[in-house]
């Protein structure tokens, strides 16, 4: 029996639209005269822009997470990096990525587009290699401009945001910029990049309070919804249609918490996840439905592009608030940009496990979470480093946590009946009965 | 012989440190990446002390780290969970691999000395950003520093630290000049205890031993057919049970080696590049850092390490080159596979071993034989 009442996102259907057409207007992009370049989720996309509004990108991470979806095409690609030499306990994203550069082949169909340039960013030990070969696996003749964001953690881990860690990333985007200019022949627009600048922390900003929303019970969202819906920040933050469908779904998760509106109509127990799930076995979090428990998110769907700070008096993670204006000069937008991203909560943990134990801890609190499960997840180091700290700073805080080890994009090193066997004890230490139906 | 002592003080690290401590009454600091600028440690009298594995055997770090990270991260986490630094005053790191990383994050968060610092050395090393970031980094660790030893310190600190580390530099150097000959006068083992035992020890007390090693090494000349000259590029590697095989296999076999050269951070990475003094030591020992042969993880969007590699190989007349890696050790993962074709490209035969916590002797011999069999075997042919 529902203890709530449910119904579809309204939504639902445009952002399947805008994703499908983001996929389209890199592989077109060439056909029109514009340009194409390829990069990290965490990439600064409106850096870009500035070149034009014909210029269309492709992010690593959700196209790597795409392949993973369709086990036979992610074999394939898989198989050819490895076929290459690379070792296949490397970022799993990453391989699917090379190989489908190997294959020749673009997952949405067709060939694989080749990139103008390359445009990322670099805090794993992964993210620039990982262009830096595609850029030679594709002839070498693809040139590639890195920003290291390892800068330091941002307040209140550090006590303060210094500024040569500011000017430090605002200077790499400055220089960027130049290069771009350089390498693409073309001039630069910084109207237009002041645009993607502040869609893009609209757009971030707006990721987060919407997560806010699921601090109710029922929960609006479900964690499985959530990750159709976080990846237009990965994607590309910074594009205008985005940032407005977020404003849209925001409005919409707010009509559905005032009217009640649950994302899983017999929720009983809540719980969070944390990295990324194995996509080619989201029916864990079907299953978990049976028991009556939604994930309703995790730092990793909050806080992977949704821009946060940690209030660490009051044990509380509040999204942080738009600046008071728009950036007016380029110095000011590339050093407002980089002091916007180096908050990023999924950049703390980097330098300390206990950060990222902390903004955890408080979404347990503050989203009334009876239990955290952890994905040990193997094909991605960089948001794994500090993981079993993670899980035993939680324990020592009380959480319930449970375990579970997989890969997010090698469907090889998913062991699924054992996770479902792991699943259903910790279901059931949270007192939760599985139903009938 | 000087060079003996090495050995010894590679063997008996802890012995050394807690009596130069008792000796000194000196502050000590462990480090865990070559990153980390011991010029400024040394300016403040404090003796920076690298940590590497024991190469054992051991079951404290699985409920700290996940499985999936590098063996040596969690050989030298190890070391810290079961007490074998409890003498040291701080730990410290220097951004390098994410690996490491939770080595000295777990050690801090469980075996906190007192004094902890990450240094948030750049990756963009290639960009003209990353020497004035990293140089206002150093006065936040010198802050740190200050509150360790109560000490303030000046530039002629500074450049007395830099002038210790550079004469380290070129005191290795000339030892690995040695190495050139056809017939080296000290084998890659002995070249390993030397550079290793620099960080156990301090470098004041390192350096005659060095010094009296290279008048020493001038007349020696040593009883073996060195074989294949061989060159080791990859992850960091004091292997030396892996190196002794390899050196020992001409004893048993009919065909023998030497490692002649390394391409790595327990050698060459760590001391080939000097500190170029323009009087202003914070902005120079920054300069060094950032343009000294790159981690993996750094060296983008250019790959430079190719260059010294090759110049490596060639200086050092190598026959052959063993990759090695250490086993989930992502930034050389992302660079092997070119690293072998370049070397190829080159007329340099590779072979690829992967590394764990303990070496597998047995088998690593009989594929490094096998190796070299290819090499002679080219020369038969052709």
């Amino acid at each position: 029996m529902a203890k709530y009442p449910t119904e579809p996102l309204k939504c639902w259907p445009k952002a399947k639209e805008l994703r499908n057409k983001f996929y389209k207007n890199f592989a077109e992009a060439k056909d029109k005269g514009g340009l194409r370049w390829m990069g990290s989720a965490w990439a600064f996309d409106a850096v870009p822009m500035g070149l034009g509004n014909d210029v269309h990108c492709i992010t690593g991470e959700p196209y790597g997470a795409s392949c993973a979806f369709d086990k036979p095409l992610s074999a394939k690609y898989l198989a050819a990096a490895e076929n290459y030499g690379f070792a296949r306990d490397l970022c799993a994203y990453m391989r699917n990525y090379w190989g489908s550069i190997l294959c020749n082949q673009y997952a949405q169909g067709g060939k694989f587009p080749k990139a103008d340039f390359a445009w990322t960013q670099h805090i794993c030990c992964s993210h620039a290699k990982w262009y830096q070969n595609a850029c030679e696996l594709e002839g070498g003749d693809v040139p590639m401009f890195g920003v290291d964001v390892g800068a330091g953690a941002y307040p209140p881990f550090e006590p303060e945001m210094y500024q040569n860690r500011i000017d430090y990333v605002a200077g790499q985007l400055m220089d960027g910029i130049d290069w771009l200019e350089e390498v693409t022949g073309r001039k630069y627009n910084d109207e237009l990049f002041f645009e993607a600048a502040w869609n893009d922390m609209r757009s971030t900003n707006k990721w987060a309070e919407i997560c806010m929303l699921n601090r109710a019970v029922p929960a609006p969202l479900d964690e499985k919804t959530i990750y159709s819906l976080y990846v237009f920040g990965t994607l590309q933050k910074s594009n205008k249609d985005f940032a407005g469908f977020y404003d849209e779904l925001y409005d919409e998760v707010k009509d559905r918490v005032d009217r009640g509106i649950a994302a899983v109509p017999n929720e009983k127990a809540r719980v969070i996840s944390d990295t990324q799930p194995p996509w080619g076995f989201l029916k864990i979090y079907r299953y978990m439905e049976k028991w009556g428990a939604v994930s309703i998110g995790s730092l990793y769907t909050f806080g992977l592009e949704g821009m946060w700070l940690y209030d660490e008096k009051n044990h509380d993670l509040r999204p942080r608030p738009l600046p008071d204006k728009k950036p007016q000069t380029r110095e000011e937008c590339c050093k407002m940009l980089a002091d916007w991203h180096l908050c990023k909560p999924e950049y703390q943990h980097f330098y300390h496990p206990e950060y990222k134990t902390k903004m955890m801890d408080a979404i347990a609190k503050n989203w009334k979470v009876d239990g955290v499960i952890l994905h040990y997840n193997r094909g991605c180091e960089g948001l794994t480093v500090g993981i079993a700290e993670n899980r035993l700073g939680l324990l020592e805080r009380g959480n319930k946590v449970m375990t579970y080890e997989g890969n997010m994009g090698d469907e090889r090193e998913f062991d699924e009946a054992a996770a479902m066997n792991r699943i259903d004890i910790f279901m059931d230490s949270l007192g939760l009965e599985k139903s009938k139906d | 012989m000087a060079i003996e002592k090495f050995q010894e003080w590679y063997e008996n690290r802890h012995d050394y440190q807690k009596d130069w401590k008792k000796r000194t009454d000196g502050k000590m600091v462990g480090y865990f990446c070559t990153y980390a600028p011991e010029e400024i440690f040394y300016a403040f009298d404090v003796l920076p002390v690298r940590i590497l594995g024991s190469h054992e055997i051991q079951d404290v770090t699985e409920p700290h780290l996940f499985g999936m990270f590098c063996p040596f991260c969690r050989d030298v986490l190890a070391q810290g969970l079961k007490g074998k630094y409890d003498y040291l005053d701080g730990i410290m790191i220097a951004q390098s691999c994410i690996h490491l990383r939770q080595a000295y994050s777990s050690w801090d968060i469980h075996k906190n000395p007192g004094w902890s610092h990450f240094l948030p050395m750049p990756n963009h090393v290639q960009s003209p950003r990353a020497v004035p970031f990293l140089a206002a980094e150093y006065e936040l660790l010198i802050k740190k520093l200050e509150q360790l030893t109560g000490k303030t310190i000046t530039d002629k600190d500074l450049n007395r630290g830099i002038e210790i580390m550079n004469d380290v530099r070129r005191t290795m150097k000339d030892i690995y000049e040695f190495r050139k000959e056809e017939n080296p006068r000290l084998t890659g083992a002995e070249a390993m205890y030397m550079t290793c035992s620099q960080f156990f020890t301090d470098a004041r007390e390192w350096l005659p031993v060095a010094k009296q090693a290279i008048t020493e090494l001038k007349t020696r000349t040593l009883d073996r057919d060195p074989g294949k000259r061989l060159m080791l590029v990859g992850s960091e590697n004091d292997d030396l049970e892996f190196i002794q095989m390899v050196e020992t296999l001409g004893e048993r076999e009919s065909v023998g080696a030497t490692v002649v050269i390394e391409e790595h951070c327990t050698t060459t990475r760590y001391f080939w590049d000097e500190v170029e003094q323009t009087g202003n030591p914070l902005q120079d020992i920054a300069n060094r850092y950032v343009s000294r042969t790159a981690c993996p993880s750094k060296d983008w969007p250019k790959r430079t390490r190719l260059d010294r590699i090759l110049k490596f190989a060639k200086d050092f007349n190598v026959d052959g080159a063993i990759v090695v890696q250490q086993k989930f050790c992502d930034p050389h993962e992302t660079d092997i596979p070119f690293v072998r074709k370049f070397l190829e490209d080159n007329d340099i035969p590779t072979y690829f071993l992967e590394f764990d916590v303990t070496t597998a002797v047995g088998p690593f011999a009989i594929r490094v034989e096998a190796f070299l069999e290819t090499l002679e075997a080219e020369d038969d042919l052709f």
